[in-house]
């Protein structure tokens, strides 16, 4: 690729990422305010490793959680992940072990919290938590439903948050898809020779 | 009952006689005569889960505790798992199930608390063994969303159906396409928000087939601690609980049978709650 190319692709791409954080961090700032929680986060479950990473975070012990890494099998936002199923739970009576392991994935101990898997298709992509609502306020199954209606926004917006991620590493030279890259770089540094390659591809292009 | 097989496949006039029904149903059916008496003796009830904490009040005794893992291609079965619950989840199902039915058999299959990767295909190994062990109710109160599980999971449904296992299985409240609850040889259950164990309401809009208590619920969890939670998770035992109280009073229930009684004695037609 050229550099002005490149330069124009990695701009978007570099942009997009940004913009598709700040969706992320606006979500998890709208769910905080809507359910008049304490904090509220979201989790990207990193495949590779395994874990959950924090992605986003509002409110109580924010900035200093963003990439702060737990085994994805851990606690409550654990067993969202894998079981697919959202979890309200409130009133947590004196059980030293709930606490420590919330205190790890949340950076505080709450009373309660809502936890709700982040599902884009059939990928789980991660977990979306709100952290301690009033404690007055009865649970109620419209507030349910509305956070089922962030997490789709959420899963939409991690997802969006993954492509732009690969594409940077893809114009990075890294990942699966770099040699896409590299034969866009020497096509089009050689476009005038490069006639039977387009024609290769065209053909490629039609067998897939 | 005759010795000899029973017609399977077809029903020659004479062998009419020999596929009575060991009970007449009432002209009315009711809870009284449901399940009225009935404390789940003798009933096994699985949990496919997190793990129960063996010793918790609220759960009492745990029959066997089994883990499920998947070691490359090999299906690894721990007999007298050791770990108890990994998340509080799988004691809060079990402690629903036994406040309904006290004398229920619990067991537990732990087929989570390993990672993400490869959950799928344990939940998957942990309902095979499951239904191998041919359990009277297996409580699933977790999916997946994984489209190459749908198919083997679906077999794995049918197959507890006509083995007389009855599987009650957690519905999704997103939009989202998950296994196995929307399959019809499950039972599949959503809340509603009242706090009476003993109501519960048959949709006639499928596939969530019906509704238990599951909002606001008092759950036994880890470190014989309690919680009050909501969520699909915490509905779905309550619907084992009362299918393992029917089918301790009438042992011979079919789940198709034992759906119907459900349906019969639901708070929106015949049931009293």
């Amino acid at each position: 690729m050229n550099d002005e190319l490149h330069d124009a692709v990695a701009a978007g791409v570099l942009g997009a990422e940004k913009n598709y954080r700040e969706l992320l961090q606006s979500i998890v700032e709208v769910a905080r305010a809507i359910f008049h929680a304490k904090a509220s986060s979201i989790f990207l479950l990193d495949e590779e490793s395994d874990e959950l990473v924090f992605e986003a975070v509002a409110g109580e012990g924010s900035e200093s959680l963003i990439g702060r890494r737990f085994p994805s099998s851990n606690g409550i936002a654990g067993f969202v992940l894998v079981s697919r199923q959202p979890l309200v739970v409130e009133d947590v009576l004196e059980d030293p072990r709930f606490s420590r392991e919330t205190a790890e994935s949340t950076g505080f101990v709450p009373k309660g919290l809502m936890a709700v898997p982040l599902l884009h298709e059939e990928r789980v992509l991660g977990v979306l938590e709100v952290l301690d609502r009033p404690s007055d306020a009865r649970f109620t199954l419209a507030e349910m439903e509305l956070l089922g209606l962030f997490a789709n926004q959420a899963a939409i917006a991690l997802d969006l948050l993954q492509r732009a991620r690969r594409a940077q590493d893809t114009l990075a030279d890294r990942g699966d898809l770099a040699v896409l890259a590299r034969m866009a770089q020497k096509l089009e540094e050689g476009r005038e020779e490069a006639g039977d390659a387009f024609a290769f591809l065209a053909a490629l292009e039609k067998l897939l | 009952m005759t010795e000899e097989p029973l017609p399977a496949w077809s029903l020659p006039t004479d062998a009419v006689e020999r596929i009575a029904l060991p009970e007449a149903w009432p002209g009315e059916v009711t809870r009284e005569w449901a399940w009225g008496g009935a404390t789940g003796a003798g009933v096994r009830v699985c949990i496919l889960d997190s793990g129960v904490e063996t010793d918790h009040p609220l759960v009492g005794r745990v029959q066997e505790s089994i883990a499920i893992s998947i070691d490359g291609e090999e299906v690894i079965v721990e007999e007298g798992d050791t770990a108890g619950d990994l998340c509080g989840h799988g004691t809060a199902c079990a402690g629903i199930v036994r406040s309904l039915a006290p004398e229920c058999e619990l067991s537990s299959v732990r087929v989570l608390g390993a990672g993400f990767t490869g959950s799928g295909a344990i939940l998957l190994e942990g309902l095979r063994w499951a239904v191998e062990q041919e359990y009277d109710v297996i409580n699933m109160s977790l999916s997946t969303t994984k489209q190459k599980f749908a198919s083997l999971l679906h077999e794995l449904a049918d197959t507890a159906y006509f083995r007389r296992t009855m599987l009650v299985a957690s519905a999704h409240n997103m939009p989202v396409e998950s296994y196995p609850w929307r399959f019809s040889s499950v039972i599949s259950v959503g809340s509603h928000d009242q706090s009476d164990p003993f109501a519960y309401y048959y949709n006639p809009a499928p596939p969530v087939e019906f509704f238990a208590r599951g909002v606001d619920v008092e759950v036994a969890w880890t470190g014989g601690g309690r919680l009050v939670c909501t969520g699909n998770s915490f509905a779905t035992p309550h619907i084992a609980g009362i299918a393992a109280l029917m089918l301790s009073k009438h042992r011979e229930l079919t789940p198709f049978q034992l759906k119907s009684l459900l349906y019969l004695t639901a708070s929106n037609v015949g049931g009293e709650s």
